[in-house]
């Protein structure tokens, strides 16, 4: 099933390599259209886009170092009501499969007809970081290819993304590959998947002979990654640790559940947190104000995240959607990742690793956790 | 803090922990007062939400009482209220605030003893823990 080719770059343009294969696959009718990210008219951000014809692929843009949304909500949206009946490829990010996976068990997405193409993840910057690399003049694909091949640190990249411990990604049929890999000779096709060979077979790309070498970068590549996580860890315990430390971490929360509106884990029509539980008489308020001498209004902003936590921690990917959604700037990455990363080490269970594993809280063992909740 | 006595909100299984409680008033079992029980109809319905709910708004534990395993009238509510406490737990320790407030216990219609003495224990080991400190926090 493994079968890795490359595609010769052209002048060192990566973007315009990648667009010519995913033009090849359209023009070869090997997918009916593809979900890809596209510079929009202002050139600085992409947007996701749906393209049938070929043409329109010129201003595709799948390396762009900037996460607008997390795609795997787009396309529970897309195949929420029916699957598609023909194939439709889509490229994703690491971050994006695996949260499409987590959906797919939660019943809210279909990998039916689907040719996932993944894309070898060098990080993203904030949509207003990303912005503003634009208007400066310069490429942020191109600056970030350059810098990763030099081994510059980029502080400015999303913390999700410093401390991602998933840059390749898994579950895809194919996979883009960058690291570990010359690309600014070739770039890298990798299937990995029966459906992703017979797609690499209809075209005629020459044998990739660097696996070793890009199996080593790999894995050093991320075990830099696993360093910073866990420094980001620690820090976290640090920071937010105590009721004290956590309240005033939230206290600038508004209670405008964009975190919650923008996590692809997140995929309640109703959410508990948004319900008429929380509509209260104004006798209730007082009452509360009254007890305690004041309260924080509006209220049950903390409530809110420790209750979402308890929700989708066990899906949680990390991808950070939830902090660049924030307008209060509150760092929402490190308490969910390392929140999430606790609560799946229980299960031994890892978001988007395997769509036959079930999720945490839809199974059980008899033999197991004999001492919850005793003391 | 000689005079503190804490209140404890108990979700209550209906078919085991809330007739164990009744079993134990019918005994005549002494235990003390803090528990404000609730009951439901499976502990497999106890959202962690609520759990959260009692804890910041100032109780100073919360009890889960639900069938021993293999006895749920549901099949396997109370495993799946083990799991979904076992995360709840795990999320308010990472963050360092106090998991040991939330207890859970298998107590069957039969055992009055084991629920008045789990009632005892707890409100022995909250009253040495101390009040709940997010009362003190107008944040929240």
């Amino acid at each position: 099933m493994a079968k890795e080719v490359i595609v010769e770059v052209k002048d060192g343009k990566v973007k315009e390599t990648i667009n010519s294969f995913l033009n090849g696959l359209l023009e070869k009718n090997l997918v009916s259209a593809l979900l890809v990210p596209r510079e929009v008219p202002s050139k600085d951000n992409v947007a996701q886009s749906l393209v049938n014809n070929p043409d329109e692929l010129k201003e595709a843009n799948v390396i762009a170092p900037v996460l607008p949304v997390n795609s795997a909500g787009i396309i529970s949206d897309m195949t929420r009501l029916s699957p598609y009946k023909s194939p439709v490829g889509v490229i994703l990010r690491s971050c994006e499969i695996r949260a499409l996976i987590e959906l797919v068990k939660l019943k809210q997405a279909s990998l039916d007809n689907l040719l996932i193409i993944g894309v070898d993840c060098l990080g993203t910057y904030s949509v207003s970081d990303y912005q503003s690399l634009c208007k400066q003049g310069s490429s942020p694909s191109d600056e970030l290819l350059r810098k990763f091949k030099e081994g510059e640190e980029d502080a400015q990249l999303r913390e999700a993304c410093r401390v991602c411990e998933y840059p390749i990604p898994s579950n895809a049929d194919l996979v883009i590959g960058l690291i570990g890999v010359d690309f600014e000779k070739n770039i890298l096709l990798e299937s990995h998947t029966k459906k992703g060979e017979e797609i690499l077979e209809k075209f005629s790309f020459s044998e990739f002979n660097q696996l070793k070498e890009r199996k080593e970068s790999i894995s050093k590549y991320i075990n830099g990654k696993i360093e910073k996580r866990d420094t980001l860890f620690s820090q976290t315990k640090e920071e937010a640790s105590g009721w004290e430390n956590l309240l005033s971490v939230f206290s600038t929360c508004i209670n405008c559940h964009n975190c919650m509106k923008v996590c692809p884990i997140c995929y309640c029509r109703e959410c508990f947190f948004e319900s008429p539980t929380f509509e209260f008489d104004s006798g209730k308020y007082l009452g509360w104000a009254k007890r305690k001498g004041s309260i924080k209004m509006p209220t049950d902003t903390i409530l809110f995240h420790l209750g979402r936590m308890s929700h989708m921690a066990t899906s949680c990917v990390g991808c950070g959607a939830c902090e660049q959604a924030c307008p209060s700037n509150i760092p929402l990455l490190k308490i969910f990742k390392t929140v999430g990363y606790n609560v799946q080490e229980i299960f031994k269970y890892v978001p988007g690793r395997d769509l036959e594993e079930p999720l945490p809280l839809t199974t059980f063992k008899e033999e197991e956790l004999q001492n919850v909740g005793e003391e | 803090m000689d005079n503190f006595e804490p209140k404890i909100v108990g979700f209550l299984c209906n078919w085991c922990t809330y007739a164990g409680a009744d079993t134990a008033g019918t005994l005549r079992i002494q235990y003390p007062p803090n528990i404000r029980p609730i009951r439901v109809m499976c502990s497999g319905s106890v959202d962690p939400a609520y759990v959260l709910w009692a804890l910041l708004r100032g109780a100073d534990g919360v009890f889960i009482g639900g069938c021993r395993p293999g006895d749920c009238h549901y099949v396997n509510g109370n495993y799946k209220m083990r799991r979904r406490v076992t995360v709840l737990r795990s999320i308010l320790k990472t963050l360092g605030l106090g998991d040991n407030r939330i207890w859970v216990k298998w107590v069957s219609t039969s055992e009055g003893k084991i629920y008045a003495n789990t009632m005892s224990k707890m409100t022995a080991y909250i009253k040495e823990l101390g009040p709940n400190p997010i009362n003190k926090y107008w944040s929240i």
